[in-house]
């Protein structure tokens, strides 16, 4: 644990706290991938500290949630952790939400991240608290400090029968300095009195009764509201604008222009033209009377169904190879049997039930926002980039969240609401609509993926080539980058299998539109193929699919990915090693508790399984479905067992995998965005279908594997083996392989 | 110049009487549990209860909701003690919560004309709610729940 220090009472937590309260800091301990960064970038900013937690004389717990809640949990879980620590009573603490800022270390709710960067961070700052407040009442009762114990909202002193509440200790640790790190006692986890449970959401009683406070629900003091008709496809500038007719529209005030977006796009606002308004409706009426004219540039010849093709045959040709052993190609030539396969998946739009909105005000050249946001960091940089500001003047308020799934950590609408803020002279409302979401989304790349395996007389894999080829995430920086970069080690170079001869492959593609990371990732497409691809090798074998599958994994081993041809230098990660017995133990797991050795495909209905790691977790999954003769699929059940290491919250957990199976069922059945002519075909819930009551699974089940294990992320990781463990059950039920998602295109 | 009832309280608008009811209720009288999700009544988002339906607010122009009652959320129970809300926490339904307004209130109209309902009152009934973390299993349950049926 890293050294505990007392901050400042000024400043942001000096609005929070009364005086005399307790306040205590702890620098961020840096995970391993961070400690890479910093030593890397020379960027110091992220150690600075990132947990605060304050008590009030009353004795009230207060607990700042530095990270954004979009419905996993975070701003419950984290506070738990801390609580746990300090041994406050949970009824007593108060959670208050952090704004951007630095000093909190990350606040980019992503990557499933939250309790995997912050679990010892957090422990720290409760512990630490704790102690001081054990030496401030061993001071007061003249004892050793050892014989006094925090527990429960109290100091005891076992002994002399003696306790004082820690409201009572707050004005006697004024003379109290923070704890040397080896003076700190850290719970065992045999005492943790809040880790382990399911405590509901701290915001429960507001989402059931219409109170919580989304980006779409904050208001400033006089603001307008506006919408925007931004360039319909990426680069296209506005040649002319009339805006008469949208000045007629009654409520309009104003029609006003913000500058076309240039590359490299980043999380910039795409600008356009914006009507500003009295209210929403009559902002949404007057968008629709402008008459915008476009050049629409070179992206205008985007069609997505040539580029799938492109795509395809992309993968049909060598690449950049990122990890090789043996050799793949002598194998090959040998002349044995051989399969292959190609896939694809579409591109898809976030569409979380909120769509972007914030709320900003530009005043005295300063900026105030409220933000559905993922990062408020981010909308610091993002606003002051745009308005020509410091970051530090640029104050972000973190609303909650109606959904992420990475969307919202891209804050050009924030940046959106600051630049018309600026220019109207008064606080500025925006809310994107359901068009403007699906049509000017960071999509989720198509990809199309080139699978080759040599088998032997038992089906098993002598040499194996896989090929991934997407438009990368990193055309954000670069718009001409076309390889995959980081991304690759996100279910790709990463694949678990001891085969002699392997070499994985990534090729080239440019991207038309901008690209960003949805739940999950690059993982969605690259487990999809992996995953796919094992089962035909089963099926091609006439092999049970977990024997075959368990068989593939091998015996239990810890993967040295340098030592099995990974051509990157990435450093292995000690607190979290891949470790297939783990992986193994999962598909026992849900085998076991789908039933599969008991049920045998029929009648259009049979089982899949799909199984793969990601954000550190092991995850299996079984999906049971039935297709109906006209091809329409329903999903009465699926299993997961998964294992995240510790699980701070349970139920919470469960949740995240209940949710990521609809999530993946929506990715599997329906989900798909196209292009033609440069722009998105597809504009609300009707084009672009997600799964409902009535198309998602019925049951899904979650088993968690209780472990010791430092925890690792669930929000993202039960997304990936849903769609081929869908598809290989489409596969046993019906004999028909579903390379080219969605199913409906397939089935229908 | 309209006039409604909004939760017991008596209400004049003079706008546009094509402007939505979801944006009456949002934008004026700060009403901001009824949520925004669609504009096309494709996702229920804005479900409120019109003289006891459920309607959606996004469809339901200032026109037509003139000399109506109509309860929202905030209006659905005393202190939300509604005994879907009670079953809501009780299933720890929310993840985002977001939609959840126009869940609870889509289910509160439904058990009305159901009030034991099969899983397939249930499909029919809320299939025009779309939540997008997937909390479908669970509001399932917490509907049983409140209803008292069989889970």
């Amino acid at each position: 644990m890293s050294e505990v220090i007392q901050s400042s009472r000024r400043g942001f937590l000096g609005q929070i706290f009364s005086a005399g309260a307790l306040v205590l800091s702890a620098p961020l301990i840096p995970n391993f991938a961070e400690a890479q960064q910093a030593a890397t970038s020379g960027d110091a900013k992220i150690w600075q500290s990132s947990v605060y937690l304050g008590i009030e004389p009353d004795g009230t717990v207060k607990i700042v949630a530095h990270r954004s809640e979009m419905g996993t949990g975070a701003r419950t879980c984290l506070p738990m952790i801390v609580a746990d620590e300090l041994e406050a009573d949970w009824s007593r603490v108060q959670i208050v939400q952090a704004i951007g800022d630095v000093k909190y270390g990350s606040q980019n709710t992503d990557g499933s991240c939250s309790v995997r960067d912050f679990y010892d961070t957090m422990r720290g700052a409760g512990a630490a608290a704790r102690t001081m407040l054990e030496h401030a009442a061993a001071g007061k009762w003249g004892v050793s400090q050892e014989e006094c114990e925090g527990r429960n909202h109290f100091v005891i002193h076992a002994k002399s029968g003696r306790k004082m509440s820690y409201g009572e200790l707050v004005p006697l640790t004024s003379s109290t300095t923070a704890p040397a790190q080896n003076a700190v006692h850290f719970k065992t986890p045999k005492e943790f009195r809040y880790i382990g449970t399911s405590i509901p959401l701290t915001d429960l009683n507001d989402l059931v009764t219409g109170k919580g406070i989304f980006g779409i629900d904050a208001t400033m003091p006089g603001m307008v509201y506006a919408a925007i008709e931004r360039p319909p496809v990426m680069g296209a500038t506005m040649k002319s604008l009339d805006d008469a007719g949208a000045k007629l529209v009654k409520g309009v005030t104003q029609v006003v222009s913000l500058d076309i977006a240039k590359p490299p796009y980043g999380f910039k606002p795409l600008g356009g033209a914006a009507v500003i308004a009295d209210n929403s409706w009559a902002a949404l009426q007057g968008r629709k009377k402008l008459k915008a004219n476009w050049d629409l540039g070179d992206n205008a010849s985007y069609d997505s169904a040539a580029y799938q093709k492109e795509l395809i045959e992309t993968a049909q040709k060598p690449g950049r190879v990122a990890r090789e052993a043996g050799n793949v190609d002598a194998e090959f030539a040998k002349g044995g049997k051989i399969v292959e396969a190609s896939y694809y998946t579409p591109m898809l739009a976030h569409a979380p039930m909120e769509p972007p909105a914030a709320v900003a005000e530009f005043k005295n050249g300063k900026v105030i926002a409220w933000a559905a946001t993922q990062n408020p960091q981010a909308v610091q940089d993002t606003v002051a980039k745009a308005l020509g500001i410091a970051g530090t003047d640029v104050t972000c308020h973190v609303t909650l969240l109606g959904g992420g799934f990475g969307r919202k950590s891209k804050p050009d609408y924030v940046a959106e609401a600051a630049l018309l803020s600026k220019q109207v002279g008064k606080p500025v409302k925006i809310v994107w609509s359901r068009e403007d979401d699906v049509q000017f989304d960071y999509f989720h790349s198509p990809a199309g993926m080139y699978l080759k395996a040599a088998v032997d007389d038992k089906g098993r894999p002598t040499a194996w080539l896989q090929r991934s080829v997407f438009p990368p995430i990193a055309m954000q920086d670069n718009p001409e980058e076309r390889y995959g970069g980081f991304q690759l080690g996100m279910g790709w170079t990463d694949l678990p299998y001891p085969i002699p001869n392997l070499r994985v492959e990534n090729g080239p593609a440019k991207a038309r539109v901008r690209i960003g990371w949805l739940r999950s990732v690059s993982n969605v497409y690259h487990a999809y193929a992996v995953q796919s691809f094992t089962d035909e090798l089963a099926a091609s074998a006439g092999r049970d699919r977990v024997e075959y599958l368990l068989d593939l994994i091998g015996p239990a081993r810890v993967i040295d990915f340098s030592k099995e041809g990974l051509k990157e230098d990435a450093p292995a990660n000690p607190k979290f090693p891949f470790d297939t017995a783990r992986l193994r133990n999962v598909i026992d797991l849900v085998a076991q508790k789908s039933g599969w050795a008991n049920k045998k495909p029929g009648a259009g209905s049979a089982l899949g399984i799909a199984a793969h790691r990601s954000f550190l977790t092991y995850v299996a999954a079984v999906a049971e479905v039935v297709v109906k003769p006209g091809g329409e699929v329903t999903i009465p059940r699926v299993d997961i067992a998964i294992d995240a290491g510790r699980v701070i919250n349970p139920d919470r957990v469960k949740a995240q995998f209940e949710g990521a199976s609809v999530f993946g069922t929506s990715i599997a059945l329906m989900g798909e965005i196209t292009a033609k002519g440069g722009r998105i075909v597809q504009s609300n819930f009707n084009g672009y279908p997600v799964a409902r009551m009535n198309q998602a699974p019925l049951v899904t089940n979650v088993y968690i594997v209780a472990s010791d294990a430092a925890p690792a992320g669930v929000g993202e990781p039960g997304v990936p083996p849903m769609a081929p463990a869908i598809c290989n059950a489409i596969f046993a039920a019906t004999g028909k392989r579903i390379r080219d998602l969605p199913v409906k295109k397939q089935l229908a | 110049m309209i006039q409604l009832t909004v939760n017991g309280k008596s209400r004049q608008f003079d706008g546009d009487p094509d402007m939505p009811l979801l944006w009456f209720l949002r934008d004026e009288l700060q009403l901001t549990g009824t949520k925004f999700g669609c504009g096309m009544g494709l996702c229920g988002a804005c479900t409120v209860h019109v003289n006891g339906a459920a309607a959606r607010g996004c469809l339901t122009p200032m026109s037509a909701a003139a000399g109506k009652k109509i309860t929202t959320i905030e209006g659905l129970a005393v202190k939300g003690e509604h005994p879907l809300q009670k079953a809501w926490k009780a299933c720890n339904v929310p993840q985002c919560g977001y939609c959840q307004s126009g869940q609870i209130m889509q289910a509160a109209a439904m058990l009305k004309q159901k009030p034991k309902p099969t899983d397939h009152d249930i499909d029919t009934g809320m299939q025009g709610n779309i939540c997008r973390c997937g909390t479908y299993q669970r509001i399932r349950q917490a509907i049983k729940q409140a209803a008292g049926v069989k889970a």
